[in-house]
């Protein structure tokens, strides 16, 4: 490492970005005042440093001023750090002495008043190169990478993820909390736009994603805890007792027809029972029952044990244990998908009070051939014929003052599909839709919707709906026509609400064990919303599905290809090139008080002694592959002995002197 | 006292804050030039002496910018800091400087809107406060 004996002759180069900086900072006097400094030995503006012509000019003007670091005040590091460091590093400098002003997003963009924007940006400026001048030439860390993820969710988003990264080669692991893959996609009836039946699309590679000599399915199994880093991460997974021995059951269902419990069946919607020891639904994969320990009356009241009786092969196992398995990943992806909007929630539209007032995904069960009905839209209320349905676009969705500001993007079509098969099973009857804007951007979306209009004559209303009552065993829908001004009431046998959905409950508590990050309404946060849509902020975890917003299959599905590409691209290389930007311990100065070891949440200091002339010393010692470079020892160092590559305190000394002058 | 325009300097930690920052350029939403962002690893690289240096400089008021308790990165810098600003203000106290020039806010990436209020906030109270007692002693 190069010590900086000789004097600095830094460049600095100012960024006009066309008028996005220059309109309100007057770039020119940034660099005329920066070119006053002590060690600067050029600075200069132009108007797109990022372009070709910008990077060459900023390579030709290293050579010709002999510059040996760089500063350039432009956008975000987010966006052009690296751009800037591998322009510098092609025109023989390190990469590490090439630091980023950000003058734009963080002064040009938030400033009006030019006079105050320009001085700001030159105060930001004169940190940086306050900064670059102590900048020691560094080399990044080699770190070896385990070639095998986690994929966490298995609906459709998580199986195409993990199916695309095993048949790259590499060992993944599908972890899904329910005792089946499939997710919500395995509930629809059919799907637009093509009518396809969901499951007949879907359990192939249900199928697929359980023989696959590369996948290892832990469902009935959740994520406990994730430690380590990009290409080195353990995975602690938690596999809750099923209290049936899946190694030897044959998962022939004798089991279940017997249980005496009856409780309402998840994967219908509350339209059927299942029984305590059950399997979802008839495809699920594994096909194996699992035990639903707080309705089994053995759990409940230690009584029954019939499915044990039953059993011929004695897979029944009440006293499982829940088991921890920790698995070693160099990536993970997160498809944990999302979940419908309480309906509880919309309490004006009887939301939870009225049988026949229900939500989509209960809607698609009552289309489903697999459904509790076998496809009949039979009313919930009393089992008979549905004649005039209406659906409630919006259900929660685009209400900023008391639900979810935002689309929830797949209603539109989901209810064009439900209006259409709903006409195509009941010829007479009448499909009402109420919406606020019909959204139909997507290939073969907008022929769909007309189909649905035109051919299907289900009969659309624009505007919202205030309130939904029962009146005998009708439901009646109040609403008004904001095309006509005129109120709008239609006395129905169903209510379908569109209603809003959100992330997967347990979303918050995920995010959290991955150190990722989610909006405001919970989505998870990807690194960029346009240009890096399936990473997050934390290397090695990337996202696919509705995880990260309302996504429909098409674009979940291809989400999760992109992801998994993410991940192969990762995997064709042997080593990982890590910053090297993090802490360095002065054996000389260090006393061994042992502070900065208690304080490291990774682990990457620990205590040595050496034994020297008969005299032991204690001194930390820092393992450089775990340091993530967060600095919280070197502002606790009472010494000064754990400092920060590129970061170090004398620097920050400078820059805040500067800043204030 | 009118022409007060405080001098601020901002530790933003790069994964929350400084990113939180960053959106609201993106978004253009307009505030305060008083705040100069200091980019750190963490909110736990906020060494508590660049506060002190800080104010001995003629800082008029420090904000320390970190992730959401449990969003931390690093896993537990931002409850180090949280402890180190605690102690740093009972200090600051002692040396006759108000509470409000030292500040620690929790702001994410996505929120852009919340480190303009921040910093907004920030201007208005110490204007009312007025410049630091210390800058004060120093011109006289």
């Amino acid at each position: 490492m190069d010590t900086n004996s000789s004097s600095p002759r830094v460049g600095v180069f100012v960024c006009h970005c066309g008028s996005n900086i220059a309109g309100t900072v007057d770039v020119e006097k940034v660099a005329q005042e920066i070119s006053k400094m002590e060690g600067v030995a050029y600075a200069g503006s132009y108007i797109y440093m990022c372009s070709d012509p910008g990077q060459k000019l900023m390579r030709e003007t290293i050579e010709k001023e002999k510059l040996d670091r760089i500063v350039v005040a432009a956008c975000s590091p987010t966006l052009h750090e690296k751009t800037f460091r591998i322009n510098s590093k092609n025109a023989g400098l390190n990469p590490y002495q090439c630091e980023i002003s950000n003058i734009r997003e963080h002064c040009s963009w938030v400033h009006e008043d030019k006079a105050k924007a320009t001085e700001k940006a030159i105060k930001i400026t004169k940190s940086i190169v306050e900064k670059v001048k102590n900048d020691s030439s560094l080399t990044d860390i080699e770190v070896p990478i385990t070639k095998k993820a986690v994929v966490i969710g298995g609906g459709v988003a998580g199986i195409q993820a993990a199916l695309d990264i095993a048949n790259g080669g590499y060992k993944t692991y599908l972890v899904e909390r329910d005792s089946s893959i499939g997710g919500k996609m395995a509930k629809l009836s059919e799907t637009f736009p093509t009518l396809d039946c969901s499951q007949c699309i879907l359990t192939p590679k249900m199928v697929e994603a359980a023989n696959h000599p590369n996948i290892e399915l832990l469902t009935y199994s959740e994520v406990e805890n994730v430690s380590g880093y990009l290409g080195n991460f353990k995975v602690k997974i938690k596999k809750k007792p099923t209290s049936v021995k899946w190694d030897i059951c044959t998962g022939c269902g004798d089991c279940y027809p017997k249980c005496p419990v009856k409780v309402p069946s998840e994967f219908q919607e509350g339209l059927a029972k299942r029984t305590a020891i059950y399997t979802p639904f008839p495809q699920a994969v594994p096909n194996k029952p699992v035990i639903d320990r707080e309705n089994c009356l053995y759990y409940q009241k230690g009584i029954c044990k019939i499915c044990e009786k039953i059993c011929k092969i004695g897979a029944i196992d009440f006293e499982m244990q829940e088991e921890i398995v920790e698995v070693d990943a160099g990536a993970i992806v997160v498809a944990t998908g999302y979940q419908e909007y309480p309906l509880q929630n919309l309490s004006d539209y009887g939301g939870g009070r009225y049988p026949n007032v229900i939500s989509g995904l209960k809607f698609e069960r009552l289309l489903s051939a697999s459904g509790p009905t076998g496809g009949q839209v039979l009313r919930p209320s009393d089992g008979k014929p549905v004649k005039d349905v209406v659906f409630v676009q919006c259900a929660g969705s685009r209400d900023i003052e008391e639900h979810k500001p935002y689309c929830s993007k797949i209603c539109c079509m989901y209810t064009a599909k439900h209006a259409m098969l709903f006409k195509h099973k009941v010829h007479d009857g009448n499909a009402y839709v109420f919406y606020i804007d019909v959204r139909t951007a997507g290939k073969d979306y907008e022929e769909f919707y007309y189909r649905t209009t035109e051919e299907d004559h289900a009969l659309y209303t624009r505007g919202k709906v205030s309130k939904i009552f029962e009146d005998g065993d009708k439901v009646v829908v109040w609403g008004v026509d904001t095309l006509t001004g005129k109120k709008v009431e239609i006395r129905a046998d169903l209510a379908v609400l569109a209603t809003a959905i959100e992330p997967s409950s347990g979303i918050m508590e995920l995010k959290q064990k991955l150190k990722v990050s989610v909006d405001e309404n919970g989505f998870l946060k990807e690194a960029h919303p346009k240009l890096r849509p399936v990473e997050s902020m934390t290397s090695g975890i990337f996202f696919a599905g509705a995880a990260q917003g309302p996504k429909d299959i098409p674009e979940s599905v291809s989400q999760a290809g992109a992801a998994a590409s993410k991940v192969l691209s990762m995997f064709s290389a042997d080593f990982l090139h890590k910053e090297p930007l993090i802490c360095e311990i002065n054996e000389d100065v260090c006393s061994g008080c042992g502070i900065c070891i208690m304080l490291c949440p990774y682990g990457a200091l620990e205590a040595e002694i050496t034994t020297k002339d008969n005299k032991e010393t204690k001194r930390s010692k820092l393992n450089e592959a775990l340091c993530q470079g967060c600095g919280t020892c070197s502002s606790a160092c009472p010494s000064g002995a754990a400092t920060m590559r590129n970061d170090i305190s004398k620097n920050m000394f400078k820059m805040i002197e500067v800043i204030l002058e | 006292m009118e022409d007060f325009e405080p001098k601020i300097i901002a530790f933003l930690c790069k994964w929350c804050t400084y990113a939180g920052a960053d959106l609201a350029g993106v978004s253009r939403l307009k505030f305060s030039p008083n705040a100069v962002p200091i980019r750190v690893m963490c909110s736990g690289r906020v060494d508590p002496s660049f506060v002190l240096d800080a104010f001995a400089k003629g800082a008029d008021g420090v904000l320390v910018g970190g992730c959401h308790p449990g969003d931390c990165h690093y896993a537990q810098g931002n409850y180090k800091t949280l402890r180190r600003v605690k102690l740093l203000k009972m200090l600051l106290k002692d040396m006759g400087l108000e509470e409000e020039r030292l500040r620690l806010e929790w702001i994410s990436a996505s929120e852009g809107n919340k480190f303009r209020e921040v910093v907004n906030d920030m201007v208005i109270k110490i204007k009312e406060i007025g410049p630091s007692p210390l800058k004060k002693e120093e011109s006289k």
